[in-house]
């Protein structure tokens, strides 16, 4: 239903949207690249809109592109990244753990 | 010193008769990246030390009669690829100072072989581009003349072969940044089947795209060196199973009837198509005719939705690949920070440029619950079909050749501030990795300015030697 609707009506990316996108992605934009940000989702959005032209209410959605289907393997201790080298390239760390601002109050 | 550099075989003998050495080949190269790697910026880094003591190594194995297939081939690794011990940035202030703690398995399949790497490659950030001008570390150039770009994402690798830095190169290619660089560079450029090469130790742009490629002087090389680093691999489930064949053997297997060949309408009456590339692209059929061989012209209608589906499933996989980078574990962080969620914001806002931040905004909206169906499902359809047209066209053709690039190599600047311009760079290129078949970029002359044409040959799934065969027959 929704999927239909959608269909036909062409989405504009206001400001507000911009905004709830950079949230999700963990992004910050300034109020003028906000607007470009929006003009350049614009031009994009309009350009993919031609995909209406085909029909596609027959064909399934294609997720998988590789011909493998799980394969498996025996589950056998292997040699893991040891601890110092797991924590090497981390910005903030101790002898143990990845450092972060603190999370709970 | 006399060195062969234009091909690994000749390079091989010249070693084997003792006229040559792998010391001799590195200085070689050395030599030419510090003539020309500070006006082309192909190299973010050159292991000069450790190539000349690797090489000393490789020089004692052949003289005992140790040395692996590859030995005396010399190799630049796009700046996406694990490198034990090594740095990794894919070109992006994001990975600041990380350094890989394992190689991944097409790096480790080349050293096992004995290939000598001689550095790290520049490129677009991410993987991100078609003019490699999105690089945290500046625009490569491209050697036919230094305001042109090499083409993106793998700029950095295909200039190294151009400007004769290295003998091959490994890129990545999620749409046709392998393809398009080697064609305005003049260089081979094989982006193989999806799943062909692990992507184990590759930096995952869009995973169902991604493919590493080979960069070279011909399809010797290119053969030698995709029989090294593809087949199964025990960290990725999604490689192929299947045996690999015996490239470089079968290259000069001749098979008893021609090859059928089509090519496609839609392609040479594409609008932003340059008339010189048209022109050569139909010199070369009416050529591969007079040799007799069956060449068609077919009809794809489904070409032109190709890019968009392509731009839709990329951004989406890619604002997903790209969560990981958060400043907790690895890369940088952002010194701006108060809390746990200023220190996502200010860190991935820092850190990324903008095409990526772009890519992964559009990503996030394409996949948000509102829009979900309509984008991010519907480009899956479109997928499929295009998917399946391109089954049916391989049912009764052996390769569809076309331009591998709208344009030659354009001016540095050209497409600022522009989007959706610059995305038809990958008008070609794109259906093959919408589909997951192998193609191939090979060099189709030049156009007046003497800048490089490619041809692609897109090849039925794992279809590599016959691929290699072809390109290696028309190059000649």
């Amino acid at each position: 239903m929704i999927h239909q609707l959608l269909k036909k009506m062409k989405v504009t990316v206001d400001k507000k949207l911009i905004e709830d996108i950079s949230h999700l992605s963990r992004l910050e934009f300034s109020e003028e690249d906000k607007i470009e940000m929006a003009d350049n989702l614009n031009e994009i959005l309009d350009w993919v809109e031609q995909l209406n032209e085909l029909d596609t209410s027959k064909t399934l959605p294609l997720t998988h592109i590789s011909e493998e289907i799980n394969v498996m393997r025996n589950d056998e201790i292997a040699d893991v990244l040891p601890h110092d080298k797991a924590l090497k390239n981390a910005p903030k760390k101790d002898s143990d753990y990845f450092r972060t601002p603190k999370v709970i109050e | 010193m006399k060195t062969h550099t234009n091909s690994f075989a000749s390079n091989k003998k010249a070693i084997k008769n003792k006229s040559l050495t792998c010391v001799d080949l590195v200085a070689h190269y050395l030599k030419i990246i510090d003539d020309k790697n500070p006006s082309l910026n192909a190299f973010l880094e050159v292991y000069e030390e450790e190539a000349k003591a690797q090489a000393k190594i490789i020089d004692e194995k052949i003289q005992n009669g140790t040395a692996g297939k590859l030995a005396g081939m010399i190799v630049g690794l796009k700046d996406v690829l694990c490198h034990k011990d090594h740095k990794l940035g894919a070109s992006s202030k994001m990975l600041e100072n990380f350094e890989s703690q394992f190689d991944g398995t097409a790096v480790e399949r080349l050293l096992k072989e004995d290939a000598i790497i001689i550095g790290r490659q520049n490129c677009d950030e991410f993987a991100m581009g078609s003019s490699n001008e999105n690089s945290a570390f500046g625009a490569v150039k491209n050697e036919i003349g230094t305001n042109r770009v090499p083409g993106g994402s793998s700029g950095g690798s295909a200039v190294a072969v151009q400007a004769g830095m290295c003998m091959v190169s490994l890129g990545s290619d999620t749409g046709g940044s392998v393809r398009q660089p080697a064609a305005f560079c003049g260089v081979v450029g094989l982006k193989p089947t999806y799943s062909r090469i692990s992507r184990y130790g590759l930096i995952a742009f869009a995973s169902s795209f991604d493919s590493i490629g080979i960069f070279a002087n011909n399809a010797a090389d290119t053969a030698i060196t995709l029989e090294v680093i593809a087949g199964k691999d025990d960290n990725d489930s999604t490689v192929s199973q299947r045996e690999v064949p015996n490239y470089s053997e079968l290259l000069n297997k001749k098979s008893d009837k021609k090859p059928k060949i089509a090519y496609i309408k839609e392609t040479l009456n594409s609008e932003g198509l340059n008339e010189e590339i048209k022109a050569a692209t139909v010199a070369k059929i009416e050529k591969l005719k007079s040799e007799g061989y069956e060449v068609e012209e077919v009809d794809f209608s489904l070409l032109k939705y190709a890019l968009p589906t392509y731009y839709i499933l990329i951004t989406a996989e890619a604002s997903t690949n790209l969560s990981r980078y958060d400043g907790v574990r690895y890369g940088f962080r952002s010194p701006n920070v108060t809390d746990l969620e200023s220190m996502y914001k200010r860190t991935r806002t820092e850190g990324f440029g903008k095409e990526v931040k772009r890519r992964i905004m559009l990503g996030t909206f394409v996949l948000s619950a509102s829009y979900y169906d309509a984008y991010f499902t519907k480009a899956q359809k479109v997928r499929r079909k295009i998917q399946e047209a391109m089954k049916e066209l391989f049912t009764k053709y052996d390769f569809i050749i076309s331009p591998t690039t709208p344009t030659t190599a354009f001016e540095i600047g050209k497409y600022e501030g522009e989007t959706v311009e610059l995305y038809l760079a990958d008008l070609f290129t794109v259906p093959a990795s919408v589909a997951g078949m192998p193609a191939i970029s090979i060099p189709n002359g030049t156009d007046k300015e003497s800048l490089p044409i490619g041809l692609q040959i897109m090849g039925d799934y794992f279809s590599e030697d016959k691929l290699l065969a072809f390109a290696d027959e028309l190059m000649k």
